[in-house]
């Protein structure tokens, strides 16, 4: 009896694990829609990626949202949300306009770490509201979604922050390219490389996965849940930010409007790229390719005539057949890993007399 | 292990206490662990086993006492600190992170870390691979915890806390579902951390197991230390004496009352893996107490036979009729009414006045017309709530103002408007103080009288002797006892409860085993 298997080993070569993981992974089928809605609506207008217009536009369109919604997987990796992203981007923005003309020989690097710090400020509200507070994130950040956004319209009202108003090297890094691809775009892809080594190789990242898969085993096991939460909501708040500077670098003009809406895009994002809402679950890199995604799905739609209003429809079917796979896919594995468990049970008590398991009190 | 460090003592409690609210949890706990022992804890259903962990553990911190680790006064003021001690915990319900990995689930916090203070996945991966093969399992550390049975779920918890190097572990109902292969390694286990000079609680209402692990057992009763002995100086009789050790009959008065017809009838009814083979009858005029232990299964089987839970096999009869499966409207139609175990959260609309909690259930006949009004409600609950002597200024009073006596009341009031045949009542003195308990009681002793069949569900043994008439004792989800009034004392009770080894090696016919010992 001795030798007896609890659980059935796990008899797959890493070979067959490694590539049945990736054919699983939610990251590669939604590069692979991508790929396939590329294919198509170039092969309807080659100019979508055979231009310089079409080639840029692919790649420094997503650039802003994919910022965002790198933060925002964060947050909703640890079972919280972030609303407050589209107004702390505006108010951001805006701030680095007035910084430029307030003081027009402002280093670049500074402002960018002014708004990175202001953003973090914002965020900070938020996570201490959330965690010392113990109110649901949706209800604290769509308070503060309305609190920023008041905050920026009494600052700005009608004025707007023009062109005019940057200096030449802060407008140009909204259009420079670096080999072909877009000095934004390459921030963004930085920022989720970052962000995503962090959450995959450190402590502290996996913990936010503990937390979010588990909020009350993680307290029992004695993680630091509340300033897991806070380092959450600051990074999130600094990467809106620093998407604040780059839309006044690649707009050149923010009027009071700017971020409207684009919270609950960088949500979908986050969800159409596999980053479960109830937490523990999902990767930046994920969220990135939907954001992706999102855009660019937007832009194509149009060239193969499709009209406005079946284009949003597209985006919210998409965004919910997203979850109900989601569920779908989670339901079936429970399902599976259950039967395996029973099976080997089964063979177990075979083998010899053994108890039944009773229900856990 | 003879050496010297073999009587140093772990730890330390003394007459350590801790209420929550008006509630007294532990009134005095004391608690001496010493180095190279496995330390039995033991006691009924609320005698402050947990609470006691808990505080160990710097979940809940102490109000008063001794506590000390190492020989040094400590209070933990978090579950981190505790562990940083070097105080391992496995709690009766396991706590893992169902997304992420097994590795993940055991090294969170402290994963193997490589260069620049990156995490090395590949080492982690194989120090869980050497602790499952040091514990005699097989589980892929890459799976996510998701869907692993408890069973697996524990052997996690022990890997977990085994890694930790702790020099104190303390496990509460470990073997709770563990399966007879499975208990014996973990004991192995057990009893080479013990070898290694390590202290080692283990709390377990097996006694067969309590007698072939432990060398030293402390009796817990009411939230106090009664007694520690060594193993090989006791038995299980005295053990469940000093566990049980009370008077009872005068408490809880029953009237006796003519018993009638069959009203209830249930047949084989299995739900796999919650519980197994259930059948039992009552009549009019009776109370049938389910006893056991908590997690045994009996709010489960009351859940199924009312139709809140799905069950896969077997019938309900009420009254000679079969009741539809999983359907509390069909239940209450039938003439069953159920009285839940958390009456604030599935019993009561606590916000609501008590004249719309009684007419809740029976809205539907008080409509005029579609419309609801306040003065139809307060007719109907009028004489309700009188003839229980719900004490409550007005019947637009808001139940969350009353004391818990009296929410159970209006409860109880909800469920007899719609004139039922049978009532199914889950712990129904639970937080409610002594004085009120009694009309509680009372008022269960005239419902009886009155021709109602009651099924009440009880973990306080003394209420289910003082009032059923026939009292079934639930065990791992099986009926393993059926003994009249005259025959139900403590210790029948409390075998029948805890009796393990019949069924382990039977499974099929656990009531043959019914008067089976418990080997000491």
């Amino acid at each position: 009896m001795s030798d007896t298997l609890l659980v059935e080993p796990s008899a797959t070569s890493p070979t067959t694990r490694i590539v049945g993981t990736l054919l699983r992974s939610r990251e590669i089928a939604v590069a692979a829609v991508l790929l396939v809605l590329i294919v198509l609506t170039t092969l309807k207008s080659s100019g979508f990626v055979f231009s310089t217009d079409g080639w840029r536009n692919l790649l420094v369109t997503p650039a802003l949202l994919l910022i965002l919604a790198v933060g925002q997987a964060v947050v909703i990796i640890t079972r919280n949300v972030d609303l407050s992203v589209g107004s702390t981007l505006g108010l951001t923005a805006y701030l680095t306009g007035k910084v430029f003309i307030a003081w027009p020989g402002m280093p670049i690097p500074f402002v960018f770490l002014i708004a990175l710090a202001f953003g973090g400020a914002l965020g900070l509200v938020n996570g201490m509201l959330v965690a010392y507070g113990r109110v649901p994130a949706m209800v604290i950040t769509l308070g503060t979604l309305y609190i920023y956004r008041g905050i920026f319209l009494s600052w700005a009202g009608s004025d707007r922050v023009n062109a005019s108003d940057f200096p030449k090297a802060f407008n140009e890094l909204g259009t420079n390219e670096i080999g072909s691809i877009p000095v934004v775009t390459i921030i963004a892809l930085v920022v989720m490389a970052l962000v995503g080594y962090y959450l995959r190789t450190a402590r502290g990242g996996r913990e936010l996965y503990a937390i979010g898969s588990d909020p009350e085993a993680a307290t029992l096991y004695g993680l630091p849940v509340v300033r897991r939460v806070l380092v959450a909501f600051v990074l999130s708040g600094a990467l809106a930010g620093l998407a604040g500077v780059v839309y006044a670098a690649r707009y050149g003009t923010v009027s009071s409007g700017a971020g409207v809406g684009m919270e609950l895009q960088a949500v979908g994002a986050a969800v159409i790229g596999g980053v479960a809402i109830a937490g523990g679950v999902g990767t930046v890199w994920g969220a990135a390719l939907g954001a992706v995604l999102l855009i660019t799905i937007n832009r194509a739609l149009p060239m193969v005539g499709i009209s406005d209003f079946w284009q949003r429809a597209v985006v919210g079917a998409l965004i919910i057949a997203a979850i109900v796979l989601d569920r779908v896919l989670a339901k079936r594995q429970e399902r599976q890993l259950v039967a395996a468990r029973d099976l080997a049970r089964r063979e177990t008590n075979d083998a010899g007399p053994s108890r039944k398991a009773g229900t856990p009190a | 292990m003879p050496e010297p460090a073999a009587t140093e003592v772990v730890l330390e409690l003394q007459d350590v206490a801790k209420s929550f609210g008006s509630v007294v949890a532990l009134r005095s706990g004391s608690l001496t662990v010493t180095r190279g022992s496995i330390h039995a804890l033991v006691g009924e259903n609320g005698a402050g086993k947990s609470t006691l962990v808990k505080i160990v553990a710097g979940v809940h911190r102490r109000d008063a006492g001794v506590f000390r680790f190492l020989g040094d006064d400590v209070d933990f003021s978090s579950t981190a600190s505790s562990k940083a001690a070097g105080i391992a915990v496995i709690y009766q319900e396991p706590t893992l992170f169902p997304d992420l990995s097994v590795a993940e689930n055991i090294f969170m916090g402290r994963q193997p870390l490589g260069a620049a203070r990156r995490i090395d996945y590949s080492r982690m991966y194989d120090e869980s691979d050497r602790l499952f093969q040091r514990l005699g399992v097989h589980i892929d550390p890459r799976r996510p915890a998701r869907g692993l049975s408890i069973a697996d779920q524990q052997v996690i918890e022990i890997a977990k806390a085994i890694s930790l190097d702790a020099t104190l572990l303390i496990m509460d109902e470990p073997t709770a579902a563990l399966s007879g292969v499975e208990v014996e390694r973990l004991f192995a286990i057990a009893r080479s951390l013990r070898d290694e000079g390590r202290g080692l609680v283990f709390i377990s209402h097996r006694f067969d197991e309590v007698f072939a692990l432990c060398d030293t057992i402390t009796v817990m009763r009411d939230g106090s230390y009664v007694s520690t002995d060594r193993t090989d100086e006791t038995d299980v009789d005295a053990i469940v004496s000093r566990m049980v050790g009370r008077e009872v009959a005068e408490l809880f008065p029953k009237t006796p009352a003519a018993i009638g017809d069959v009203v209830l009838e249930v047949e084989g009814l299995t739900s796999a893996g919650v519980f197994h083979d259930v059948s039992f009858q009552v009549r009019a005029g009776e109370i049938v107490g389910l006893a056991g232990l908590v997690g045994a299964g009996r709010s489960e089987i009351a859940r199924a036979v009312f139709g809140v839970d799905r069950y896969d096999d077997g019938s309900v009869r009420l009254l000679g009729k079969p009741v539809t499966a999983h359907s509390p409207r069909a239940a209450i139609r039938a003439g069953m009414a159920f009285v839940p175990e958390d009456r604030r959260k599935q019993g009561l609309v606590i916000e609501e006045s008590v004249a719309r909690n009684i007419g809740s259930v029976i809205r539907r006949g008080l409509t005029k017309a579609g419309l609801l009004t306040s003065a139809a409600e307060n007719r109907a609950a009028g004489p309700w709530a009188g003839r229980l002597e719900v004490k409550t200024a007005a019947l637009d009073m808001h139940a969350s103002t009353m004391s818990g006596g009296n929410q159970q009341k209006v409860v109880i009031a909800k469920w007899l408007a719609t004139e039922p045949r049978l009532l199914i009542i889950d712990e129904p003195t639970r937080g409610i103080d002594i004085g009120t308990k009694a009309e509680v009681h009372r008022l269960l002793s005239d419902l009886a009288g009155q021709g109602l069949a009651i099924v009440m569900i009880s973990s306080e043994l003394p209420e289910v002797l003082g009032m059923a008439d026939r009292v079934l004792v639930v065990c791992e989800g099986r009926i393993t006892a059926e003994l009249p009034r005259s025959e139900a004392t403590p210790e029948t009770v409390m075998r029948a409860a805890t009796r393990t080894t019949a069924h382990a090696h039977d499974n099929d016919n656990p009531t043959d085993n019914r008067k089976s010992e418990v080997p000491a």
